[in-house]
């Protein structure tokens, strides 16, 4: 058995005995963090390895079309699944006082996507995915905060319909890129689609479905609707595990699917142009929106919807450099969004408010919270020596990468530059929250303390790791770079 | 063993037990004990020791390849199903049958229990039917026998009145039917489906005709499966019948709708048919009506029973586009796709109506709210149908996904994009009044929340088939196999 079968079964047998009744806190805690150590033990293993898949396993669950259980991990898939099991430690973790489902719906939740980024067939991939479709819409629906019934509504008729859509892309995908042999789903054995003049507009469709159906899971603008009310109204531990995991699911797809087996197809123009537009909506009209925003929660639900924007300007650059950089990029904001959202769950839980007007001075109380939540902030915005700085800077030098001075600026170029405007924004509703919130005068009756000592270690975690990975991000790079070019994306 | 031994006993045993029944005496649960140990002896009779070879004087009506095995696989496990069922709405059946509920604690369960399995013989014999005189004598007993079922409970409005709806609609069905098959029979002089295969793709004179007769059999036999436009006598049939004959109507009636129209359409089909093109657009419309309507009409329902109605008629557009496309290089040919959704079809409406049933039984009502909070009160309930109900929306892992993602698989290879767009609106809407109940399973109760509790034997079946939606969703290739054995 492969050592990647236990880590996606682990949270799931976790899961089931929280069901049958073993102790909540203590089954979920221990599974996530002997996760944990299993991931953080393979990715040290896995140096060696030079890009290529490793702890492979296969077996036949179909014979014709070829569907197999199949895992198998690069630097890639252990980049994100160690940004999964961070999050998910942090967020069991974080979880204090609330109802056992609470702990089997984010074990769910940790499971599918850990699944998603482990398989190694495109069937189990999606498969895996929808898994924590229904633990998310149950806990909003049931312990969700505001208009959760609506919320919950929008994310699972959203999704699931994008999941369809993502599903004809890749029957798709399997049609076009099979072997002679016969359809199948492993991804090793599908080839890249190379179409000629007649066939070529097969291969730009299949990548557009593609790229809507991932989009959507990934809310790229407009089909972005679902996620800040979702993630304004989600109990905490299913937003930190839905903004900063399961929706880089959809960028993970991209990178692993669509841009290795339609090589190029991303810099064909029509579809390049629709993507830069698509990803400026995120940008500007969401971070416009976000800037109008009262509410700490609102504000962070649609400023993780509008970063997507960058990481989706890395995968249009279609170049090895960008697409690094959007892969850091994914990693810091899983961190980073994660962990303030679990900073504004503390927040709600001991305040009768999130509305910044009314917030004031909690810093004054809560030094730790200050800080921590400093950091978080200071990530999101992109601020040197925080992980998610690695990330843009890459990603704009991935756009860059095609300079020539002959030919002037093409759509690619203006488009960063625009989304530079976005940096600026992110930086003024982030600052002005952070302002609002824990400095200036203290609003009346509303104060709080900084937390227990082991409360702060989930938030300590997450801050470390921002920290280490924007101080040094060769860390992360040098696990990455090698599969990716394996991938053949240069 | 001849290849007629198991359907012949079912049927002598059938009428045997009824002519028990009328003489008063053994006691009506051992009536169901019987027919349980009957259905599940044949099962296994037809695993152990499978008849491959049909003597030559049969093989002009009947035969016996993968595909009619499977259909009976099917039929008598359907029935066992619904006859555990019908044990757990025993109370309901005797308060509605019984002028005198309180005395006559068995008022008519004998035959209640003994005629599904004529239903049951009727469908194994379909599944080997190969001409018209057998497919229609077949498809007559399963459905007078279901004329008598629906209509069981003689002192409810409801089921009367879906009696008389099936009744009626049933009747004009057959009539197109039989129209159908008369125009086929004077057109071809054949009787035998091979027969009418050869003359069709030998076919010189003016097609117009041979559309007519195909035309009256797809709608005949749409009325069996539920298709629209003729599914207007469903919704009120399904929520009046008595809950067990609905889950028969739904998947045993269902399936056997669905064996013969995949002979005849496959007869219609052939290669170089001369309405091929036809009968195909016919299907592909049908199949997309079916969806559509099936599933946005299926948003609006606030009964339990009756939305399970509007999602039979939702999975036979699924079916039906599954029937209409051709799939080349799926390894799945379209009557083995059509077999396995209906296999995996089977588990997880069968746990919803046993839930139904059962919930009928002790007193609570067939509304979605009246099941608030069952999952809080009953777990493993709640989790089966949790399960079967996130099945039938689709959700990969699970088997429900898995017939979708073939039938959808089969329209992406042929090119069907309209029908593909449909069919994503229509699973789309599924999502949402699926996963209504799914919260309403899973929400805090207004009053009191509702318990459900099952005897044995439905616990030991909704086990089997909890555990049967989860292993063909992760692993699809046992009915694969099946259906591929010998191939």
């Amino acid at each position: 058995m492969s050592p990647l079968e236990i880590i996606i079964l682990l949270p799931i047998i976790a899961a089931l005995a929280i069901w049958l009744g073993a102790p909540a806190r203590f089954t979920a805690v221990a599974a996530s963090l002997l996760n944990l150590a299993v991931t953080v033990g393979l990715i040290g293993g896995y140096a060696s390895a030079g890009g290529a898949m490793v702890w492979k396993s296969s077996h036949l669950v179909l014979s014709n079309p070829a569907i197999h259980f199949a895992v198998g991990a690069d630097g890639i898939s252990l980049a994100m699944t160690l940004l999964t099991m961070l999050v998910t430690t942090a967020a069991i973790w974080s979880i204090v006082d609330k109802d056992r489902i609470y702990y089997i719906a984010s074990l769910l939740i940790s499971a599918g996507a850990l699944g998603a980024f482990l398989s190694t067939d495109i069937f189990f991939i999606f498969a895996f995915h929808e898994l924590a479709l229904i633990p998310t819409f149950l806990m909003i629906a049931l312990y969700g905060h505001g208009d959760r019934k609506a919320a919950a509504w929008k994310i699972t008729i959203y999704l699931g319909t994008g999941s369809l859509v993502l599903l004809t892309g890749l029957l798709g995908v399997v049609w076009l890129c099979s072997p002679d042999s016969g359809m199948t789903f492993d991804l090793a054995a599908l080839h890249p689609f190379i179409g000629n003049d007649k066939t070529g507009w097969w291969g730009t469709s299949c990548f557009f479905t593609l790229l809507l159906g991932f989009g959507t899971l990934v809310s790229l603008f407009p089909f972005h609707d679902w996620a800040a009310p979702a993630y304004a109204s989600a109990p905490t531990p299913v937003a930190m595990l839905h903004a900063g995991v399961l929706k880089k699911f959809g960028l993970y797809g991209l990178i692993r699917i669509a841009l290795p087996l339609f090589p190029g197809v991303v810099q064909t123009p029509w579809i390049q142009h629709a993507l830069l537009l698509m990803l400026l909506g995120n940008i500007l009209v969401v971070g416009y929106v976000t800037l109008h925003q009262r509410r700490l929660d609102e504000m962070l639900a649609n400023s993780s919807v509008m970063h997507m924007g960058y990481i989706f300007l890395g995968l249009a650059a279609g170049n090895a450099l960008g697409v690094n950089g959007a892969l850091v990029l994914m990693f810091a904001h899983g961190i980073s969004i994660a962990l303030l959202f679990m900073l504004c769950g503390k927040l709600r839980n001991h305040l009768s408010t999130l509305e910044m007007d009314k917030l004031g001075g909690l810093a004054a109380n809560a030094p730790f919270l200050g800080v921590v939540f400093g950091i978080a902030a200071f990530a999101s915005i992109g601020l040197p020596g925080l992980a998610n700085f690695a990330g843009e800077l890459l990603v704009f030098l991935g756009t860059f990468q095609s300079f020539a001075w002959d030919k002037g600026f093409t759509m690619l170029h203006i488009t960063t530059i625009l989304s530079l405007l976005g940096v600026i924004i992110s930086a003024v509703y982030m600052l002005r929250a952070y302002r609002k919130i824990f400095f200036g005068e203290a609003a009346t009756g509303l104060f709080m303390s900084d937390p227990v000592i082991a409360q702060r270690v989930p938030m300590f975690l997450l801050a470390a790791v921002l920290l280490v990975i924007g101080c040094h991000p060769a860390s992360l790079l040098n696990l990455i770079q090698d599969s990716l070019a394996a991938l053949n994306i240069k | 063993m001849s290849p007629l031994s198991i359907e012949l006993s079912l049927g002598v045993s059938a009428l045997f037990l009824l002519l028990l029944e009328s003489f008063n005496m053994v006691p009506r649960k051992s009536i169901a004990h019987a027919v349980i140990a009957l259905l599940v002896a044949a099962l296994v009779a037809l695993i152990i020791s499978p008849t491959t070879t049909v003597p030559a004087s049969m093989a002009e009506f009947y035969q016996l390849d993968n595909l009619a095995y499977f259909y009976k696989g099917l039929a008598l496990l359907s029935t066992l199903a619904v006859t555990v069922m019908s044990l757990e709405y025993a109370p309901v059946i005797n308060q509605f049958v019984s002028a005198n509920p309180e005395k006559t604690k068995d008022a008519g369960l004998g035959e209640f229990y003994s005629l599904p399995l004529l239903v049951c013989l009727g469908m194994m014999v379909m599944a080997s039917a190969n001409d018209l005189v057998t497919i229609f004598v077949s498809l007559e007993l399963v459905t007078v026998s279901f004329y008598v079922l629906v209509a069981f409970m003689r002192r409810s409005a409801g089921s009367l009145e879906a009696g008389v709806k099936y009744l009626i609609l049933g009747a004009l069905s057959t009539g197109l039917l039989v129209y159908g098959m008369a125009w086929l029979y004077g057109l071809t002089g054949k009787m035998t489906l091979a027969g009418i295969t050869d003359k069709i793709t030998h076919w010189q004179g003016s097609n117009v005709p041979l559309l007519f007769a195909a035309a009256l059999l797809i709608a005949g036999l749409g009325f069996k499966v539920a298709a629209v436009p003729f599914q207007i006598w469903v919704p009120d049939v399904y929520q009046g019948a008595p809950t067990p004959v609905t889950a028969f109507l739904s998947v045993g009636s269902k399936a056997a709708g669905f064996i013969v129209l995949t002979r005849v359409v496959q007869t219609f089909l052939a290669t170089d048919s001369a309405i091929a093109p036809q009968v195909t657009q016919m299907l592909l419309v049908l199949a997309c009506a079916t969806i559509l309507f099936g599933n946005l009409a299926a948003i609006a329902q606030t009964n339990f029973k009756r939305l399970l109605a509007y999602s039979s008629i939702s999975h036979a557009g699924y079916l039906l586009l599954a029937l209409a496309c051709h799939a080349h290089g799926l390894g799945f040919a379209p009557e083995e796709v059509v077999a396995f959704y209906l296999a995996t079809y089977l588990p997880m409406t069968f746990i919803c109506f046993l839930v139904l049933a059962a919930g009928r039984a002790q007193g609570i009502s067939e509304d979605i709210v009246s099941f608030k909070g069952l999952a809080r009160t009953s777990p493993k309930i709640g989790f089966a149908l949790t399960l079967a109900l996130a099945a039938l929306a689709g959700l990969p892992l699970t088997a429900g996904f898995m017939g979708k993602f073939l039938v959808f698989f089969a329209a992406t290879l042929d090119g069907n994009y309209a029908s593909l767009v449909i069919s994503i609106i229509g699973a789309a809407a599924g999502f949402y009044y699926y996963f209504k109940i799914i919260l309403a399973l899973h929400s805090k109760p207004e009053a009191e929340a509702p318990v459900i509790s099952l005897n044995l034997g439905s616990q030991i079946l909704m086990m089997l088939f909890v555990v049967a939606i989860i292993v063909v969703g992760v692993y699809p290739d046992l009915i694969g196999q099946m259906l591929h054995a010998g191939q």
